[in-house]
């Protein structure tokens, strides 16, 4: 037998308390009280916030937020980062509408090149990081840099439009596939925005495949110590380049919802994407105090930020304003996931 | 238990009574007696962590015994401070280089330090004056360093010889010499003992803790062997060195050779052939049988890691034959390994098996499952019942101290932790188990089970463990095979235990340690 002590007290000591007990489930719950509480606000100052034409609207926008904060949940699983998630998406938008209108593909020819290029972009990201270690972060941050710049070019930083005069002189011949335009405008029974669907059922897939399959305890298990994960026979670079992989591809298909429900190629239509998604992203790590990045909390996190972003602009509050409330609801978030009362660790 | 009495107590230069001494849950010192006579050189001998350099930091004031009383020539003294120590006469050379000197001053500085220090040098001072006094301190060894050189340009033999040099000068009644020839080469060693001879005959009582055997042969009058804080063996001329190094592991060789004899061998599973680790390194024959548990011992960088990964695929042999159950084996990773059922749990859990406790999977179930979910879950999802059932088998027969299978593994003490990573290891049945380092850090109750658990778990399986701890290759193995530069250098055959060449390759396994020990620990 061994002599050595049973368990570590802090388990022992963290039940009992009532106290402890309350801080524990308002912790859990928080954003979903925070949320509550909000919607009641924004409900008694402007009762049409809460109809259902408008929750719509609201998930329609949540819906690219939510897909791109999946994304980079992924790639947090890793213990990576995408920066490039906005510039990808962005990105898209610019090459679909220059698809269609320049290079008069059709809608299928366009969302295949969109997304391959979306794709293609992850695997340079993951190869950046992975082949030639540079870190996540300037890797990521210098490919969105370089998407943010590279969309300008073929339309000479000009939105992209039917009849888009060329640099060359011509004009552009193309228009939108109306096929193209209803990936972002349809609406199941009038009501359902097509994207929310789509990404309902992606945010499904993802969250078993993270919380339900071992490939997703792979991908945490490699975020969570590489080594370890390498010595228990996981391919753990593959699982590093499969998360950016993923991430530009999803980026890439928020970018096809935005250039459909806009119908041009508007050069800053996706600027605020990469804040938006990151936001809920590690919002994500505070529902029910998961403390790591997942699925669920993301998803939780977009519809929280785009829920804030439309009450406050049903109460008239300015446009200008709307960044600093953002960075107020991640920085707070953020606090209270890892600041207040760090019970077990 | 002082088993001779050398000098008579009153006169010896220095006596230690009763020195108790723990750091937590460790007793270092366990009422541990050594006295020291004027003239007397008295070699202390122990394996690593037997307390040897506790007793040197406890005789040079840098550590307060918890308990037990020091005499100095009869009178009995406080030792509260190194510098206390010193004045009263006791002067230690430490073995780690870093203590050894002031690296950005120059030697001749460094050869003066305690007289710069401790005032006996006017506060303004010459470089010539500095420099007299710096030569006369050398050259009472014979010591030939230039004096303008940076001490920390200095190569750790030159260090070494400064810092004795210091010590010598000092005029001390008692000199305590912990592993002074660990880095040096024969000559230097030699001019060593022959400024030990002197000091001898002048009257100093040397304190000489040391593994190399010929050493101690060549200059001690005694030879004082400690294990776990205790005296264990003392002896004067003429000395059976080999009854030393046994009361130094603890264990009579006999025994150990008769367990091996009874061990029940099965077929041959893993065999290497002339197999090379490094380009530069001899190659080297091992093959283990289905149930033997084969330990190879060394210190720390003799290859043993590297053996274990090559064999799980982290890193391949430069040359030679390596068969598994009679087909050539080079895996090409970890998964290859896992997959043809040779497993590896390695060193350090936290670094090698674990994952952060926040990490989903990083309970005790997730844990166990990691390495074996392709196994278990064919179709993808993670079967928590499969897993559960499988930390519960763990849990039961290695008896793992927890609330549960989803505990995460922070909760758990060490030992209970280091089961953990053998559960996980067993709970399939495997070809080849390689454990590298398994008892790191635990309790010795911890280590009792976890070695009755490999022994019950190694019927059908072959277990290659690695230990830079003798005494624990000794206990939990059949075969113990001694590496030094990535070669094994001793493999005493199965029946017949050349004990002689064993117990010298197990020096030399300790003596290098107290170099690597010097060398690397600040």
């Amino acid at each position: 037998m061994s002599v050595e002590a049973d368990i570590a007290p802090t388990r022992t000591s963290g039940f009992g308390h009532l106290g402890d007990r309350i801080h524990r489930v308002l912790r859990r719950y928080a954003i979903f009280l925070i949320l509550t509480a909000l919607i009641m606000l924004f409900n008694a100052a402007e009762p049409a916030f809460l109809r259902v034409n408008n929750l719509f609207s609201v998930l329609q926008s949540v819906a690219v937020v939510a897909l791109l904060g999946i994304g980079v949940t992924m790639t947090l699983a890793v213990d990576g980062f995408d920066l490039s998630v906005g510039s990808i998406a962005s990105f898209t938008l610019m090459l679909s509408s220059y698809a269609m209108v320049v290079l008069q593909l059709d809608a299928v020819e366009t969302v295949a090149l969109a997304l391959l290029a979306g794709a293609s972009i992850g695997l340079i990201n993951g190869l950046l990081i992975i082949g030639l270690r540079i870190p996540d972060l300037l890797a990521t941050l210098g490919m969105m840099f370089l998407l943010a710049g590279l969309q300008l070019i073929p339309s000479a930083g000009r939105s992209i439009t039917i009849g888009l005069s060329l640099p060359d002189g011509s004009v552009a011949g193309g228009s939108f596939d109306p096929n193209f335009l209803a990936i972002g405008r349809y609406k199941l029974w009038d009501v359902v925005p097509l994207p929310v669907i789509v990404v309902s059922v992606l945010a499904i897939a993802f969250w078993i495949l993270m919380e339900r399959t071992r490939w997703g305890r792979v991908f945490y298990a490699v975020g969570g110590n590489e080594t370890a994960a390498h010595l228990a026979g996981a391919p753990v670079k593959a699982y590093r380049l499969a998360a950016y992989i993923i991430s530009g591809t999803l980026a890439s298909l928020g970018g096809v919802f935005e250039a459909a429900r806009v119908g041009r190629g508007d050069v800053f239509a996706g600027s605020s994407l990469l804040l938006d998604s990151v936001a809920a992203a590690l919002i994500g790590f505070a529902v029910l105090d998961q403390r790591h990045a997942n699925v669920f909390g993301a998803v939780t996190g977009a519809i929280f930020v785009g829920l804030v972003l439309n009450g406050l602009t049903m109460l008239n509050v300015p446009y200008y304003t709307q960044d600093f409330v953002k960075g107020i609801v991640l920085v707070g978030a953020l606090a209270l996931t890892f600041g207040i009362g760090r019970g077990r660790r | 238990m002082s088993l001779l009495v050398s000098t008579s107590k009153s006169s010896a230069a220095l006596r230690l009574a009763g020195m108790d001494k723990s750091y937590r849950p460790m007793r270092v010192l366990d009422g541990f007696d050594l006295s020291v006579g004027r003239g007397e050189v008295v070699a202390l001998m122990g394996a690593n962590g037997a307390g040897k350099s506790t007793l040197a930091k406890i005789a040079s004031g840098v550590v307060q015994p918890d308990k037990g009383r020091i005499f100095l020539a009869g009178r009995e003294v406080n030792l509260g401070s190194p510098r206390a120590a010193r004045e009263a006469g006791i002067i230690i050379v430490h073995q780690s280089p870093d203590q050894l000197g002031v690296p950005g001053l120059s030697v001749a500085d460094n050869l003066v330090l305690d007289g710069l220090c401790a005032g006996g040098i006017g506060a303004f001072v010459s470089k010539r004056q500095i420099h007299l006094r710096a030569r006369a301190v050398a050259a009472r060894i014979g010591l030939d360093v230039p004096l303008d050189r940076d001490f920390g340009e200095l190569g750790p033999a030159h260090r070494q010889l400064v810092a004795i040099a210091r010590a010598v000068a000092a005029d001390a009644a008692v000199l305590v010499l912990d592993e002074p020839t660990a880095t040096l080469a024969a000559t230097e060693a030699g001019r060593l003992f022959e400024v030990i001879e002197r000091l001898r005959a002048r009257g100093v009582g040397i304190l000489y803790i040391s593994h190399r055997l010929a050493d101690i042969h060549r200059v001690a009058d005694r030879i004082v062997v400690m294990r776990n804080g205790r005296l264990v063996s003392e002896q004067v001329r003429p000395f059976d060195l080999a009854a030393a190094v046994k009361a130094m592991i603890g264990r009579n060789l006999d025994q150990f050779g008769a367990r091996r004899a009874s061990a029940l061998v099965g077929r041959l599973i893993l065999n290497l052939d002339r197999a090379c680790l490094t380009s530069s390194s001899e190659p080297f024959d091992l093959s283990i049988h289905a149930g033997e548990i084969v330990a190879i011992t060394g210190a720390l960088g003799s290859g043993k890691s590297r053996l274990l990964r090559a064999l799980f695929g982290l890193s391949r042999f430069v040359d030679g034959r390596v068969d598994l159950d009679g087909v050539p084996w080079r895996p090409r990773g970890p998964a290859e390994a896992i997959a043809r059922g040779v497993f590896m749990a390695g060193e350090d859990r936290w670094r090698s098996s674990f994952l952060p406790p926040s990490t989903p999977g990083a309970d005790l179930a997730g844990t166990v499952a990691l390495p074996h979910r392709r196994r278990w879950f064919r179709l993808g999802f993670v079967q928590g019942r499969r897993e559960h059932a499988a930390a519960q088998r763990a849990i039961g027969t290695l008896g793992i101290r927890c609330s549960g299978t989803r505990d995460t593994l922070d909760l758990l003490s060490g030992g209970n932790q280091q089961k953990v990573v053998l559960g996980r290891w067993q709970a399939r049945p495997c070809r080849l188990l390689l454990l590298d380092e398994p008892f790191q850090g635990i309790d010795v109750g911890a280590r009792r089970d976890l070695i009755a658990a490999i022994r019950a778990g190694a019927r059908d399986a072959a277990t290659l463990l690695a230990t830079s701890d003798v005494e624990e290759a000794l206990e939990v193995a059949d075969t113990v095979a001694v590496m030094r530069n990535h070669t094994v250098i001793c493999l005493p055959g199965l029946h017949t235990a050349d004990s002689s060449a064993f117990l010298a390759a197990i020096g030399a396994v300790e003596a290098s340690k107290a170099a690597e020990k010097g060398e690397l620990i600040p």
